[in-house]
């Protein structure tokens, strides 16, 4: 047997249902079950978790936060399988770093049982994207989370940081504060939409004047990065 | 979200060659603080703090009680544009705790915390915005007046302008480390200026007046020629004020804002409006702390004498500004009595305590003063039942002392402490034989 085949799922869920449990029971499967205020780093296996399923379906807010601390830079990420109810697929969107696939509740233990399969045999390390992001001549290299503008580097906050790297990563999009403040921030934030402006501000004053048009105003609506492409 | 923090904290500090870390922190009387670690030591700060001696630090511990325990907060973690090439330096501020972990009640930055996560346990956020006014000298012998750079007035465009490039550069720098800036001008007075600061969280904010004023000074410096915070350094002209633009947010609301009413002014920012007018008198010690604060709060130059509110009037010690395009996100109130002497964590604590004790027991809004008060006699304002703020720092300190509001708001050591020490400078004060009074009395009594 490999090691994704033996090794310890973890399962995050409030609660885990009993159909989730039975699925993973009889496919063989070890796993851990876990609720979302449990610190999943006690409890992990000394060869990591070879892979999470995180059922999304009754706390969103608090299943993100579980995905985000299995995405921690300093470690290698956790193939992770997302369950959500058909009513929340619009949770998925502009998360695509935070899990490799998804499967809608209520599910067909089949379906479970098909995709986990496809999901731990891809050999090797996740593939993550480039490592370095440019749009002009702004440069995110997500390695070293260092940024520079026309080669002068940016001394971002950890918020600034994270907030540029998403827009950089979705340029000539329009996004509402709240769709912001939800991806940038996670929903464990209670500053509201006026949080995000402030750093919009404060970033576009390090971007500089001749770069702070990269993050434009939409108005009544939010946010939108980068030039549009009739002007460059 | 803090390990991530600190992971990213990390890694831009060797990523970017960062020698030093300034772990930054504000005594009592609002003087920063630091000490400096080497990037090795980082990490072991981040995760333990730093452990450092308290008992000399202005209004810290007691000798018996003098280890404090520094605990670097990630999200202010900034390189500074301050360092020589090549050996960057980065500050973090600090929050102070007992050796056990506990909040230190010494603390300015914990107090302010309090405060903004009490609001916030309501749904509430404060956000403020600052005017910070401030003079350029030459640097004179000891003893001598202070040399004003130039003679500009209000908006004044002077040629050849020394001030004009100080500040340029200035508001350069503090964009670069995500201090945005909303206006700059040259004020009133010679060589004055004024930077008016984009809102922003209170506490944020109460570290950006730090780093401000510290950037304005380093500026400065490098020019050969200093800057100061002094409210009244020149007598006959304006003095140097920090007036201070508050608003509450429930969400994505300005909890100020009421679209029905005359003058767009909800129930809660009246209220609130009406709690910083009651205990105005009470918080004037903090946001106003020296002797010489009390020579700006005069009559005649733009400086709030009375304890009034009014929408274009700028005698009063409350304005209310109309908003752009009748803007519901920019509906405020201007607090205009503060000046930059003050530590802006417990100026900042104190607006948001008092206006808060009038929402909370729905304190009635006296009626506008729109007429010019500084044009009235002492019967008229009597009539219109308007007091005035406190006269001298022994006044503000009577009316501190007495209030349940301040006691409760600073916590009982910073109280006590502040009570003591500047007590004192009014004693110092008060058995200094001035020049004033050697020129009126020595050759004529």
């Amino acid at each position: 047997m490999t090691q994704a085949e033996s090794g310890t799922i973890l399962v995050v869920g409030d609660p885990i249902s009993a159909e989730l449990a039975r699925t993973l029971d009889l496919c063989g499967r070890t796993w851990h079950g876990m609720c979302f205020n449990d610190d999943p780093s006690g409890v992990e296996p000394t060869d990591g978790w070879v892979g999470a399923i995180i059922d999304l379906s009754n706390d969103p807010e608090s299943g993100w936060s579980v995905a985000r601390g299995l995405r921690r830079s300093d470690r290698d990420p956790v193939r992770t399988l997302i369950l959500v109810s058909g009513g929340q697929l619009a949770e998925l969107s502009h998360r695509d770093d935070l899990f490799d696939d998804f499967c809608l509740t209520p599910f067909h233990p089949s379906e479970i049982e098909a995709r986990l399969n496809h999901l731990l045999a891809t050999a090797g390390p996740i593939a993550t994207r480039s490592e370095v992001v440019l749009y002009e001549n702004l440069a995110l290299n997500l390695e070293t989370y260092q940024a520079s503008v026309s080669d002068r580097p940016l001394d971002l906050t950890y918020m600034e940081y994270e907030l540029l790297k998403f827009l950089v990563q979705n340029p000539g999009k329009v996004f509402s504060r709240e769709m912001l403040l939800s991806r940038v921030w996670g929903y464990d934030y209670y500053g509201g939409a006026r949080t995000v402006d402030v750093h919009v501000r404060r970033l576009r004053a390090k971007l500089g004047e001749e770069h702070a048009d990269l993050i434009q105003t939409v108005r009544s609506v939010g946010y939108r990065f980068g030039h549009l492409r009739w002007r460059a | 979200m803090r390990e991530q923090q600190c992971d990213y904290v990390l890694k831009t500090a060797s990523e970017r060659g960062v020698r030093m870390v300034r772990l930054w922190f504000t005594d009592v009387l609002g003087n920063l603080k630091s000490f400096a670690i080497s990037q090795n030591e980082l990490e072991n700060a981040l995760n333990d703090g730093m452990t450092f001696d308290g008992s000399s630090i202005d209004g810290f511990s007691r000798i018996q009680e003098s280890d404090v325990l520094a605990i670097p907060d990630p999200d202010t973690f900034q390189i500074l544009p301050l360092g020589d090439k090549g050996a960057a330096e980065a500050r973090v501020f600090c929050d102070i705790h007992h050796l056990d972990g506990t909040p230190f009640t010494g603390d300015p930055r914990q107090v302010l915390r309090r405060h903004v996560e009490a609001a916030r346990n309501e749904g509430l956020t404060f956000y403020v915005a600052p005017d910070i006014e401030f003079f350029y000298f030459n640097t004179p012998q000891t003893g001598e007046r202070p040399i004003p750079l130039d003679n500009g007035g209000y908006f004044d465009l002077t040629t050849r302008d020394v001030t004009g490039d100080l500040r340029k550069q200035t508001i350069r720098t503090l964009e670069q480390i995500g201090i945005p800036v909303e206006y700059s001008f040259h004020e009133d007075s010679p060589s004055q200026q004024e930077i008016d600061l984009r809102h922003d969280d209170a506490l944020t904010m109460a570290d950006s007046v730090m780093t401000f004023r510290l950037i304005v000074r380093e500026v400065a410096a490098a020019h050969g020629v200093y800057a100061t915070f002094m409210p009244k350094p020149l007598e006959g002209v304006q003095g140097s004020g920090m007036h201070t633009h508050l608003s509450l947010f429930t969400g994505d609301d300005n909890a100020f804002y009421d679209e029905d009413d005359a003058y767009n002014l909800s129930p809660l920012a009246k209220s609130f409006m009406a709690g910083l007018l009651h205990h105005a008198a009470e918080i004037t010690a903090i946001t106003n702390p020296t002797v010489n604060s009390y020579k700006r709060l005069v009559p005649g130059f733009e400086a709030p004498v009375h304890l009034s509110w009014a929408r274009n009037n700028r005698s009063g010690l409350i304005r209310v500004p109309i908003a752009k395009r009748g803007n519901p996100l920019a509906t405020r109130l201007e607090y205009r009595s503060p000046d930059p002497s003050c530590n802006p964590y417990l100026a900042f604590s104190l607006m948001l305590a008092a206006g808060l004790k009038g929402v909370r027991e729905g304190y009635e809004l006296p009626v506008e003063a729109d007429a010019n008060l500084f044009e009235l006699d002492d019967n008229a304002l009597t009539k219109l039942g308007i007091g005035q703020l406190p006269q001298s720092l022994a006044e503000a300190l009577r009316a501190m002392e007495q209030s349940e509001l301040v006691r409760e708001a600073l916590g009982e050591h910073i109280f006590e402490w502040f009570l003591r020490n500047k007590r004192r400078e009014w004693m110092d004060y008060k058995t200094h034989v001035s020049q004033f009074e050697i020129d009126r009395y020595l050759g004529t009594l």
